[in-house]
């Protein structure tokens, strides 16, 4: 929208600075011949000129504001007044029989090309920006002149070497084999997969046997050319990837955290753990909706308010569950397996009577659209935000239990139950807490997947697998495992993905995990212990 | 004391395969599976008070491929100790096996008139991949039903038990395998028909397979199949294999310092339930008429899990009791209040486990499951 109005108010004004400058006559008038052909070099021939002008008019004849008098003249029309094309002079008296120039595809298309390539001498430097960006791939030499001329008055280095770019780009067809070369070594520079593509036809050979490119400089250039985009390309690839990977590792983390801590503690998988991500995605939605009916103002911020409500709502559910289900079948691990399976069943089955099957909508705030913009990828702000908040909840969990007296319970209970027990340890109450905490931080896990994907009832089953992958690989008991394990499984992944696609990948991963536990069985970091299983 | 003396002192006497009132039940069982069902089913004009429908055969008939599954799960969860989430994928694998014989079979039938299945034709593949390769065949397909679940249990015990993961851990993997194996198996370019799976069979060895004489003869067979796993698990239970299996549920370390080494045994049972599996899949496919991924969802493992644990396990007839009565309940549901089976599968899993760790045959008989 904003660069939309941003462009109006421009052209707007560049209609009123026009009156001074006036563009070549002739052109104008054959913006009103009889064949396209001629029209759409009076197209080009405007946009050869750079004038601003230019763009105002060809903006006039995309509204469907130019006419033709029956003598031929070309006149702009804007409301009841009538402008000469050419100097924006107002006609008076007005003239009559005018008729509309007709805009077919091919013109509309021209037409668009050309304003796109006016827009480069826009003031606003978004504007331009987006310009430069939008025109990087053409392949109309009858832009060059336009693009030298915005060279010359660019004062923003980005956009200034993206317009060196395409002017290279197009300079490949020049005649003059130095121009070539040149061009041929700006390239190196691309970061476009495309200027890849146009350099390596360079070396083909034609049907004759004779190369497309006939100067053997210009050949080697390309050559190094290729290799140099090719370098950058991968590296910008990889780093995407690793990107990709860490954001997923970072969901699995804050998936799995809850997990390994009660699963350390009580030797219990809680099946249900996902759909304590389903009740904090919705705590979030429940929040959402509140700021929109009760403090519209406040929207953007609801996702603030949205985190401890999360937590609690999840953290209150699993404290429940505690109570009621889990704390009757310690000691019997398979049958807490089959019972929170059937809690897990219960809730998806409530919510979907409470908020319907289908997914509800869940809004990003407006500063969290958008992302980081790096050589030819963008790092949306909800994937840093995710990681940054996974890192936040990892270090409150680190200092939780190494620096409060529950987390020294809790490590207490732990390593040895009876003994803690022994010493004087509340542990019925430390189970509950912990237990309660485990599925709170899963309720923030939910939030934070409510800012990046669907929330419906099935929400918490889809990450709840490789969760307990990561359990299975990072060994229990220490936050390092599982923040090892989730983040190694994330990239790992992400890596994998490209080359044998998803589902390969998710097996390739399971007999991956199975390997290394044939070395490790305890994952990754197991506490230390001289105690037997009985 | 004679070594013989010792023996009768100490190792307690081999039990009869059944008592009395238990061959009266299996041949009541019998009787009516082999013989009078299927012959209410075939005789009787169709609106006789005693004629017994199509939609009741097949019903029974996928009950008791059920209760296969479920004397299978108990074999190794029961009696074992070892909770597997995966045991679906298994018996989707022998339904898989079987019905890729029962596609070869439909031959140029197919909407496309093609010797190859319409789902190989839409994706425009010109002959059968390698796997296909004699599943024409019936002994062939017949022995893919074993195999197939056999040695992916066999490769996949061996990894798992021989590091010794066990209890959550070990079925946790379970899951993820079979989860792993859904999406393998939803993908169009594995080769067994992606979403929808194989449909639309024919007939089996030539003759039409919704014919009523097929489907009595395929629900005796499964009758049959059921009374040789009910035989198979009692021989078992009672030999001194079947010691040990109990043993390592009841305390795997003790029988390690004994001097045992718990892998052959695990791996054993393990495969053997596997297999169970497979042939109950097997059985499944021709009379239920499709198979496809679905029957893979973690879901539906954990569920052969409730079965069993409503049953009551490690007895002999719980889990073929929990099979019924829960597979019995879902067809109830699912016609009458189908937005209600979730609730009451999920307060049955938490019910059950809360208050009937013995299931339904504790309930029955107290005095025999008392704990010790």
């Amino acid at each position: 929208m904003k660069p939309a109005l941003l462009v109006s108010a421009f052209v707007a004004a560049l209609a009123c600075a026009a009156t001074a400058r006036a563009l070549d006559e002739e052109i104008v008038a054959r913006l009103g011949a009889e064949e396209v052909g001629t029209r759409l070099e009076a197209i080009n021939a405007l946009v050869a000129s750079g004038d601003e002008a230019a763009l105002a008019l060809l903006q006039a004849m995309q509204d469907g504001q130019v006419n033709l008098t029956p003598s031929g003249r070309v006149v702009v029309v804007r409301g009841d007044k009538a402008f000469d094309a050419a100097t924006m002079a107002p006609i008076e008296p007005e003239p009559e029989g005018l008729e509309s120039i007709v805009v077919n595809n091919r013109i509309r298309g021209a037409l668009d090309t050309a304003i796109g390539a006016l827009k480069l001498l826009s003031p606003d430097r978004a504007v331009r920006l987006a310009s430069a960006k939008a025109i990087e791939t053409t392949s109309q030499a009858a832009l060059l002149p336009l693009i030298e001329k915005a060279i010359s008055r660019e004062s923003d280095p980005g956009i200034r070497k993206s317009l060196q770019q395409t002017k290279a780009a197009l300079d490949l067809k020049s005649s003059d084999p130095g121009t070539r070369l040149a061009a041929v070594s700006t390239l190196a520079e691309s970061n476009q997969a495309q200027v890849k593509t146009r350099l390596l036809a360079l070396l083909e050979k034609d049907a004759s046997g004779s190369f497309v490119e006939p100067d053997a400089q210009v050949r080697a250039a390309a050559e190094r050319s290729i290799d140099s985009i090719q370098r950058r390309l991968l590296i910008s690839d990889y780093l995407a990837r690793l990107f990709t990977g860490l954001s997923l590792g970072s969901i699995l983390l804050l998936v799995a955290l809850g997990l390994a801590i009660t699963y350390g503690l009580l030797g219990v998988i809680n099946m249900a753990h996902g759909e304590m991500l389903m009740i904090g995605a919705y705590a979030t939605f429940v929040t959402q909706q509140l700021f929109k009916s009760y403090a519209p103002g406040l929207f953007d911020w609801y996702l603030v308010a949205a985190i401890p409500v999360a937590f609690a709502a999840s953290a209150l559910v699993g404290m429940a569950l505690e109570r009621s289900v889990i704390r009757w079948l310690y000691g019997r691990p398979l049958e807490t397996l089959l019972a929170t399976w059937g809690i897990s069943l219960f809730l998806i089955q409530l919510v979907r009577q409470i908020f319907g099957a289908q997914n509800v909508e869940v809004a990003n705030p407006s500063w969290m659209s958008g992302g980081v913009e790096l050589t030819n990828m963008v790092l949306p702000y909800n994937r840093i935000a995710i990681i940054a908040f996974s890192m936040f909840v990892l270090l409150m969990m680190w200092l939780m239990l190494s620096r409060t007296r529950l987390g020294l319970f809790v490590r207490g209970v732990t390593q040895n139950r009876i003994m803690a027990s022994c010493v004087g340890v509340p542990t019925e109450r430390v189970d509950l807490l912990a237990f309660g905490l485990g599925s709170g931080v899963a309720g923030l896990a939910g939030c934070a997947l409510s800012q990046i994907g669907n929330v419906g009832p099935d929400l918490g089953q889809s990450y709840i697998i490789d969760s307990f992958m990561v359990v299975v690989l990072g060994g229990v008991g220490q936050l390092a495992g599982t923040v090892y394990a989730a983040l190694g499984l994330g990239v790992l992944s992400k890596f994998l993905e490209p080359h044998i696609g998803a589902v390969l990948t998710k097996i390739l991963v399971l007999v991956l995990i199975i390997a290394f536990i044939q070395k490790r069985p305890q994952g990754l970091f197991a506490l230390k212990g001289r105690a037997v299983e009985a | 004391m004679k070594l013989e003396e010792l023996e009768m002192r100490y190792v307690p006497r081999i039990e009869p395969l059944f008592s009395g009132p238990g061959w009266m039940a299996l041949g009541a069982f019998a009787l009516v599976t082999l013989v009078v069902l299927p012959l209410l089913y075939l005789l009787p004009a169709a609106d006789s008070a005693l004629h017994v429908s199509s939609y009741t055969i097949t019903l029974a008939g996928k009950i008791m491929c059920y209760c296969i599954v479920a004397m299978a799960m108990n074999l190794i969860w029961g009696y074992t100790g070892i909770l597997s989430l995966g045991h679906g994928v298994f018996f989707a694998l022998g339904g898989y096996a079987f019905g890729m014989y029962l596609m070869r079979q439909i031959g140029r039938e197919g909407q496309y008139q093609s010797d190859l299945p319409d789902f190989m034709v839409f994706l425009d593949w010109k002959a059968f991949p390698w796997f296909w390769t004699g599943s024409e065949h019936f002994l062939w397909s017949a022995t893919l039903v074993i195999l197939a679940p056999g040695l992916l249990a066999l490769a996949f015990g061996y990894f798992a038990f021989r590091s010794r993961i066990k209890g959550v851990y070990f079925s946790i993997i379970t899951q993820a395998m079979t989860f792993a194996f859904m999406l393998l198996f939803f993908r169009n370019d594995t080769g067994f028909g992606g979403n929808n799976g194989f449909t639309d069979f024919k007939r089996v060895l030539g003759f039409p397979i919704t014919a009523p004489s097929t489907r009595a003869a395929i629900f005796a067979m499964t009758a049959l199949a059921l009374i040789g796993v009910v035989f198979l698990t009692r021989y078992l239970i009672r030999s001194k294999v079947g010691r040990v299996l109990t043993a390592i549920r009841d305390s795997e370390s003790r029988l390690m310092f004994s001097g045992y080494n718990p892998l052959g045994y695990k791996l054993f049972v393990w495969t053997l339930s596997a297999v169970l599996c497979g042939i109950a899949g097997a059985l499944y496919v021709p009379q239920v008429g499709i198979i496809n991924p679905s029957e893979m969802s973690p879901a539906n493992s954990i569920e052969i899990a409730v079965w069993v644990a409503v049953g009551g396990r490690g007895s002999l007839i719980g889990p073929l009791l929990g099979a019924a009565v829960v597979n019995g309940a879902k067809s109830f549901f699912t016609q009458t209040f189908p937005e209600y089976w979730l609730f009451f599968l999920g307060l049955l899993f938490i019910l059950v486990t809360l208050f009937l760790p013995r299931g339904v045959i504790g309930l029955l008989s107290p005095a025999r499951w008392r704990r010790t």
